[in-house]
């Protein structure tokens, strides 16, 4: 009797111990074939944002080794355009902090905002730094370029003369050609990982785990939404988190003076297609987080997610059509509607990181500790 | 019925199934927390966080800082004494305090498991779990055979209680009619070998699993009861919670519940396991022991009556959620502590608004400043750690310097794959609201309707 008690234990153990791992290499063959999402992700979205923004970064790089001989003001005209292009382009690849990206901390270096001024101007002063040290996360990246490019000084005579005539034109030079170098350097570095190795690593792990493919880039995707678009580009400034107390000099591309709002909207756009699982090239969409959820849908016969999700997305949208394109302005003149632009991105916080995760009963980055 | 009653009460029973159970309630529970220890859940779950949730009445339940893993040190010994039946007494009262505050000390780890570990040790304080087989046998030169049978009987009860009222929960029209929220849960299991790209994907799997665990969870006290079902039971534990163990994150708990439906089982088959101990033990094991009939119990009726007031309460708690107004899966006044298991999907999304009173000026909080990514989880949906992080949230603030401090909450939940709906009254300063058994006027009403018990 108790062998038997035995064997039906031991049994037990072992399916459950088989059971519990992963199961990665297996084909659904159910309705909808999650590979397919993390295949159109990886081919048709994440690597050709990651080749665009390689090409605009080594346009970037040639603008600004033509200035950097020929320091006139077409030229810096011409290294200012590469730059808009790009940080246009970054707004489509900064949500997907995952593989190398995550590893080398590469959003970081591109885009924390308000880059450090006295940071910069201190780097500038000794010479010696290592743009990759996670201190000078704040004087790198487009936020560097951004200061580099309009806010060195006050009137556009006076910023050329920073190149050229300042005694110190040589090392504010170099320092702008480190800053650009180091960027094309570090996405070279991701999109080189994800081209080799990274992407089929990407494309198999299909399992619903804290780690597999899906639970991270979900993650990151609502992490992006709910930071990178929604506190950083306005909650931060229009003083929501600061009981009023507005920062209008933390608007993205602040020095610029015009863009902020140019690159809300590249951002609420990248979010939008990714949920929709829009190529990057070309108008096609594929499965994507909208088609899982109307696949889920079918099962439970519940609301239907991906269309209120779309149509909040569209609903911030036309908020943020509202604003004045440099959102320092807006926020100085009349903050009331930056905070219903909150108020319209947090409700799409709400559906993403409530409905949606629970629709999709996806493993978030919580503790691992027991259920019951 | 007089008769009867006395009648049981004086009747005897083999003191063997209680001192295996004893043996493996002790080793389960040992394992248990060197694998709470090894995970590092000690150090992530009681020392790194800030601030703790605490049970009403409990605010003073606190962990230890590093001494925390002298409390579990502690713990983990007293179960390791209860296995071997040395120094019982103190080893099984050790256990119930040290475990029962490891429990008290934050509520975001609630489980019912838990609950149940709690409550179990607390009546085997009771039990002569020790008269038999045990290292106490040994000190003491004596060993009983027998005990009254209600000692073995009053466990059997208390896994009957769990098993059935776990079944009651079950039997309302999310979990019946709609298939939730395993409709949610199992489709994510794709990845599992041979039934997740298949069947995890059918409806008409979601309600057989929904109405077969309901029946297997009301059904299978009694089939454990009678000797004619009971293999054919415990076949059904072994199956149903290794399955749950498959698909849910539910730790050391199936393996602990099918060790100890063991107990439901005749004594000549704990023999045979003691027998086998014996065996390898044998070379340590010279003391002569003198066997006696039957182990008395001191004060029994005096025991007997106070067990019957214990199971009273245990009957009669998980009805409590009666006494409130509201929707109890959407309140979750009276939720814990009744053996509703695995019976909601709810999730939350909820900010804290601080105000100044007289400026008017606001600012939102960021959560994880104060939170782990856990205890954010388990706030944002649960009215009562909505309103004590309120007050914590209000405290702090004021502490800093903040004047004329008011509490807001804007907060979303999601149950059981309906649509986020908001869930706390957004105008009610939760700084203002005190904490107690009432019901909570500030938890805006839930706008669908969930029929059953």
């Amino acid at each position: 009797m108790i062998k038997k008690v035995v064997s039906v234990i031991v049994l037990a153990l072992v399916i459950a111990a088989c059971s519990s791992s992963d199961g990665g290499g297996s084909k659904p063959t159910d309705n909808f074939d999650r590979q397919t999402m993390l295949l159109n992700w990886a081919d048709n979205i994440i690597i050709p944002v990651f080749q665009d923004l390689n090409a605009e970064l080594s346009a970037l790089v040639e603008a600004k080794n033509t200035f950097v001989t020929t320091a006139n003001q077409t030229n810096l005209e011409a290294l200012r355009s590469a730059w808009l292009n790009a940080y246009k382009v970054w707004q489509y690849a900064e949500m997907f902090n995952i593989g190398k990206a995550e590893a080398i901390y590469f959003s970081a270096y591109m885009n924390i905002y308000p880059a450090s001024v006295t940071e910069i101007e201190s780097n500038i002063a000794n010479g010696s730094y290592d743009l990759n040290q996670s201190n000078n996360q704040d004087a790198t990246g487009f936020p560097a370029l951004d200061y580099l490019l309009y806010g060195v000084a006050n009137d556009e005579a006076t910023i050329l003369d920073i190149y050229t005539t300042n005694t110190n034109a040589e090392s504010y030079k170099t320092y702008l050609s480190d800053v650009v170098d180091h960027m094309k350097s570090l996405n070279e570095s991701v999109l080189n990982d994800w081209t080799s190795s990274y992407r089929d690593i990407f494309v198999n792990s299909t399992g619903n785990t804290v780690t597999s493919a899906t639970n991270k880039i979900v993650n990151d995707f609502i992490y992006y939404f709910e930071k990178g678009l929604r506190a950083n580009k306005v909650g931060i400034p229009s003083g929501v988190f600061s009981s009023g107390v507005l920062y209008p000099e933390k608007v993205e591309g602040y020095h610029n003076q015009e863009i902020s709002k140019e690159l809300a909207l590249a951002a609420l756009k990248a979010s939008q297609d990714f949920f929709n699982g829009k190529h990057y090239n070309g108008s096609t969409s594929d499965n994507s987080l909208s088609s899982y959820l109307d696949y889920l849908k079918t099962i439970t016969g519940s609301e239907d997610l991906s269309a209120l999700i779309n149509s909040q997305m569209n609903a911030a949208r036309t908020q943020l059509n509202t604003l004045d394109n440099n959102f320092a302005n807006q926020i100085n003149a009349d903050n009331t509607k930056m905070t219903m632009t909150y108020d319209e991105l947090q409700k799409v916080v709400v559906l993403l990181k409530l409905d949606m995760v629970q629709a999709m009963n996806i493993s978030v980055d919580y503790v691992d500790a027991d259920g019951d | 019925m007089g008769y009867n009653t006395k009648a049981y009460i004086q009747q005897k029973t083999d003191a063997a199934p209680l001192a295996v159970f004893r043996i493996l309630f002790g080793v389960m529970m040992l394992f248990s927390i060197i694998r709470f220890w090894v995970n590092g859940w000690i150090d992530t779950l009681y020392i790194q966080p800030k601030f703790h949730f605490s049970y009403f009445g409990f605010e003073w339940v606190k962990p230890l800082g590093i001494y925390t893993y002298l409390l579990f040190l502690v713990c983990a010994l007293s179960a390791l004494f209860i296995a071997l039946g040395f120094k019982y007494k103190i080893a099984i009262i050790t256990f119930f305090l040290s475990f029962t505050y490891i429990e008290l000390m934050d509520k975001t780890t609630y489980l019912n498991h838990y609950y149940f570990i709690s409550l179990l040790s607390f009546l085997m304080i009771f039990l002569p779990a020790n008269a038999y087989f045990s290292v106490d046998n040994l000190l003491r030169k004596t060993s009983f055979k027998t005990f009254p049978k209600w000692c073995a009987d009053s466990v059997k009860l208390l896994l009957g209680i769990v098993y059935f009222y776990a079944g009651l929960a079950k039997i309302n029209s999310d979990w019946l009619f709609r298939a939730m929220p395993l409709k949610i849960w199992l489709p994510s299991k794709y990845s599992l070998p041979f039934l997740g790209e298949n069947i995890m994907q059918q409806e008409w799997f979601h309600f057989v699993m929904s109405w077969c665990g309901m029946l297997y969870d009301l059904t299978i006290p009694f089939l454990l009861l009678y000797k004619r079902t009971r293999w054919l039971a415990f076949g059904l534990v072994v199956f149903f919670h290794v399955f749950t163990r498959v698909l849910f994150p539910i730790g050391m708990f199936p393996f602990i519940m099918i060790v100890s439906t063991l107990i439901f089982f005749e004594a000549d088959f704990h023999h045979k396991i003691i027998y086998g101990i014996k065996r390898i033990l044998a070379p340590f094991l010279n003391t002569k022991i003198q066997y006696k009939p039957t182990y008395k119990i001191k004060r029994e009726s005096f025991l007997v009556s106070f067990l019957v007031v214990y199971f009273s309460f245990q009957l009669l708690f998980p009805f409590r959620y009666l006494l409130y107004p509201g929707e109890l899966f959407w309140t979750e006044e009276g939720f814990r502590f009744s053996w509703r298991v695995m019976l909601m999907e709810k999730m939350g999304h909820t900010t804290f608004i601080i105000k100044d009173a007289k400026k008017g000026t606001s600012f939102v909080v960021d959560n994880s400043d104060f939170l782990t990514s856990f205890q954010e989880k388990q706030m944002s949906f649960q009215p009562d750690f909505i309103l004590e992080y309120a007050h914590y949230l209000g405290d702090h603030f004021t502490t800093q310097g903040h004047k004329n401090v008011q509490v807001f909450v804007e907060s979303y939940v999601a149950l059981n794959g309906r649509l986020s709906r908001p869930y706390i009254d957004k105008n009610v300063d939760l700084y203002k609201e005190k904490e107690s058994f009432q019901h909570k006027e500030w938890i805006l009403p839930f706008t669908d309707e969930i029929k059953g018990l």
